[in-house]
């Protein structure tokens, strides 16, 4: 852009100038398209190792897997190969729990607690001192902006290490007068939106209580957790104590239906957990799920406004939508929802979509391609079922995954946009007049893992969030996350809770 | 509140006014949690050289010192012209700032230049005088040739709520400006929450602002980014209210480039092209100048040279 030496040009003419008649304001538009624009920032690749094949992790070894097959995983944001990693079948699932029972039994169980609190700090720090590589993988693998791995995903994880590592020793202070025993061993299957964040929400808990693991990340996204696994290698844990297994569904499937594993941990889709739960019924396995979710973003008009629209773009639009307690949902009070939608399209012309490497980004590559089609599926069904649509006229990257951070006004509660889990930058706006009828609107959803108030009244945030039958309930922020905080829903998000004290409770059996 | 001042004074504004409208409410960890998102904008190669420009050209070099004299004037106004030889091609800054007794010997040093002479007025940096006394302060600026006036307002009165009080004043100075731009002065470090200031920006622009600007540089906290996000915001929605631009100039404690960056990237992503200009905005210092400058140079050559090589004045 030329900047000359450029005077302050004269007072009257230019008040006159920009002076529009009131009648017009509709037509009024900002433009933030400007000139001045943000030159590529890419992160670099090569602070980040990716070996072009990965085997399977099991009794501390890198084991070739008994299936004989590898699938690729790929960079979503730009479709091509990234490394290709083992497929665990049957066989190799009963040799991982074998590793973990045997892991179990001579060495984990009887070592001092504060022995297994040093093997999870260790991992810990092992994962700060890694973080620049593992962002950038996180990001390769995933399609989520560098930002998000580098602010977000990475620091949340190493702190799931250490939180979970003070408790390891101090279990009988986080339930006086009982006395605990971990399970044995735990199968654990994780989801493709926080690939090593979703590790560390359960492996640390896991190994703080006593228990070995067999671990198996998303088809889609396995390498930072194999990375976890070359760090799990390096801070010497004892073999078998983690195994970390990438696959497929039916990997998983084993891993549940194996007759040695005394517990499961998912976080996944509904239907899976469904499918989980039936596998399971009738055996001694314990069982948590994390599963899908249709948060309510409830702004009310007395709320602070553009606070509001900053929380409901980061609730919707944070990791482009893949996030089970996305505010996916949201409900306006009539008498603000045309500021609100007008401010919320203004904020989508600034958000940057593209290349995820890029610091600059805020919206990364949709995860798969499969992924993809579902959304724009739903967006097709959006546009059916009447509701207006309204999305950023940013242009999106000619090759790889993506999709254009999409609003949906006009929305009835009985639109499909507005009752199923999307998992994608989408979000339906409905409106509100009272305090009853929002409530009532929120709670009715099969779904009950989040939700999220704004209101500047302190009187209003408690009488709201009590109401609401979401196992998180934010009020004047969203998606907030601490280690130490238990995270986990009603209805058919799931059961169990994961982070905190309540955390722990999982993974222990409690006596006396 | 002064809305009924408002309708006889600004009559065109009658019809977006709603009498029962007040300042939305602002939620301080809401704000300063944005704020800090604009600060992780990575501004490399031309986007900062361009950003460097812009910002030489939306300073006004301010001396605001009990000491100031005819020469130092003078030399202020010199660099304000040249800011800094040895690097051709650089764009003036925008506006010199001074007491309303230095405005003839800078207007005078500024002659044909197209810098702007900005004098603050109305009893700065207090405000504590009679409105007649501070008229007359304005007024005798803008008859030594000031272009704009910066304004500070009743923050006692605001804060005993006399929101009308501090609304008439404002208006009243806007009359005695005559052709001169208005920037008033909120002194946000006296006021106390982001909702005052958001409320102070409301009125302030109602009344007849053609600028709102944080703070004095006399009084700390001065500019923070989310006290100017705030004010942004608040331009953002009279301009949806009204179609009138308002212009923001943030002043004081920003005296490097790198921060005057980020406040470029909130400039940008909350109002847009429109305001990208020293037309729309400003920044009030003193030494972020040369601190742009040695950034500038270090881009042509490679080398950050030392501080000697800036002029100060």
């Amino acid at each position: 852009m030329p900047v000359k030496a450029k005077p302050a040009s004269r007072a009257g003419k230019v008040a006159k100038k920009t002076m529009t008649p009131a009648t017009k304001n509709n037509t009024l538009k900002l433009k933030f398209d400007t000139s001045w624009t943000y030159a590529p920032a890419p992160e670099s690749k090569s602070a980040a190792i990716i070996n072009k094949q990965y085997d399977l992790f099991i009794d501390g070894k890198w084991q070739k897997p008994l299936s004989k097959t590898f699938i690729d995983t790929i960079n979503p944001a730009t479709e091509e190969k990234l490394s290709e990693v083992a497929v665990a079948n049957e066989a190799d699932v009963n040799k991982a729990v074998v590793a973990a029972r045997n892991a179990y039994e001579k060495v984990w169980k009887k070592i001092p607690a504060k022995e297994r609190a040093k093997y999870i700090f260790r991992i810990a720090r092992m994962v700060q001192e890694k973080a620049r590589e593992l962002s950038i993988i996180e990001t390769l693998d995933g399609g989520k902006p560098i930002r998000e791995s580098r602010d977000f995903d990475v620091p949340t994880a190493a702190n799931h290490f250490f939180y979970y590592a003070g408790w390891a020793d101090k279990l009988e202070y986080a339930f006086p007068n009982r006395k605990t025993a971990p399970l044995g061993v735990v199968g654990q299957i994780a989801p493709w939106n926080f690939p090593l964040l979703m590790a560390a929400w359960k492996i640390a808990p896991a190994l703080a209580t006593g228990n070995t693991v067999v671990f198996k990340p998303s088809k889609t996204t396995p390498l930072t957790a194999l990375k976890l696994a070359e760090i799990i290698e390096e801070a010497d844990l004892p073999p078998g104590v983690v195994n970390i297994l990438s696959g497929v569904g039916s990997t998983g499937d084993a891993i549940v239906r194996h007759p040695d594993v005394n517990k499961i941990a998912f976080t996944g889709s509904t239907e899976v957990g469904k499918m989980i739960q039936r596998a399971i019924a009738g055996t001694e396995k314990k069982l948590t799920l994390e599963l899908g979710g249709k948060a309510a973003n409830i702004i009310f008009e007395d709320a602070p406004i553009d606070q509001a629209v900053e929380g409901v773009i980061n609730g919707i639009f944070f990791n482009q939508g893949h996030v089970c307690c996305a505010g996916s949902r949201l409900y306006v009070q009539e008498s603000i929802a045309k500021t609100v939608i007008r401010k919320l399209k203004d904020r989508l012309e600034s958000l940057i979509v593209g290349d995820p490497l890029d610091k600059n980004t805020d919206i990364g590559a949709i995860n798969s391609r499969q992924q993809l089609e579902t959304i724009l599926e739903y967006i097709e069904i959006g546009k059916k079922e009447g509701a207006e649509m309204y999305q950023s006229s940013c242009n999106l990257p000619k090759k790889g995954f993506f999709c254009k951070p999409t609003l949906f006004t006009n929305v009835a509660q009985s639109n499909r946009i507005a009752q199923e889990e999307i998992f994608g930058p989408v979000l339906a706006i409905l409106t509100f007049r009272t305090d009853d009828e929002v409530i009532e609107k929120a709670n009715n959803t099969p779904y009950g893992l989040s939700a999220g108030v704004w209101t500047d009244k302190g009187s209003k945030v408690f009488n709201m969030t009590k109401r609401l039958r979401a196992g998180v309930v934010w009020a004047n922020t969203f998606n907030k996350f601490d280690p130490t905080s238990p995270f986990g829903g009603y209805k058919e998000s799931g059961f169990g809770r994961e982070g905190g004290l309540h955390g722990l409770l999982p993974y222990l059996s409690l006596k006396g | 509140m002064a809305v009924a001042k408002a309708i006889t004074l600004l009559p065109d504004l009658t019809a977006v006014q709603a009498g029962f409208s007040l300042s939305p409410h602002i939620d301080q960890v809401g704000v300063e949690e944005r704020a800090s998102r604009f600060t992780k904008r990575s501004i490399k190669n031309e986007t900062k050289r361009n950003g460097l420009l812009l910002t030489l050209n939306m300073i006004d070099l301010t001396t605001l010192e009990g000491k100031d004299t005819d020469g130092k004037v003078k030399q202020l106004c010199y660099k304000a012209m040249h800011p800094h030889d040895a690097l051709p091609g650089l764009p003036t800054v925008a506006a010199v700032c001074v007491y309303p007794s230095m405005v003839k010997v800078a207007k005078k040093a500024l002659e044909g230049s197209g810098i702007k002479v900005a004098a603050v007025a109305t009893a700065f940096p207090s405000g504590q005088a009679p409105r007649d006394v501070k008229i007359r302060d304005t007024k005798y600026a803008v008859a030594n040739g000031a272009d704009e006036i910066d304004m500070v307002i009743s923050r006692g009165k605001f804060h005993a709520g006399e929101y009308n009080f501090v609304f008439d004043e404002i208006a009243a100075i806007k009359e005695a400006c005559g052709n001169a731009r208005l920037k008033v002065i909120l002194e946000t470090g006296e006021l106390g929450t982001l909702d005052k200031v958001r409320r102070a920006s409301d009125i302030a622009m109602y009344a007849g602002a053609d600028f709102i600007k944080t703070s004095t540089g006399k009084i700390q906290p001065a500019a923070t980014m989310p006290v100017t996000l705030v004010m942004l915001e608040a331009i953002r929605d009279f301009y949806y209210k009204t179609g009138k631009m308002i212009g923001m100039k943030p002043a004081g404690g920003i005296s490097k480039s790198k921060l005057a960056l980020h406040y470029l990237v909130m400039v940008k992503e909350v109002l847009g092209e429109g305001w990208l200009t020293n037309q729309w905005f400003r920044f009030g210092a003193s030494s972020l100048a040369n601190d742009v400058l040695m950034q500038l140079v270090k881009m042509e050559t490679g080398m950050y040279q030392s501080a000697n090589y800036f002029s100060v004045d």
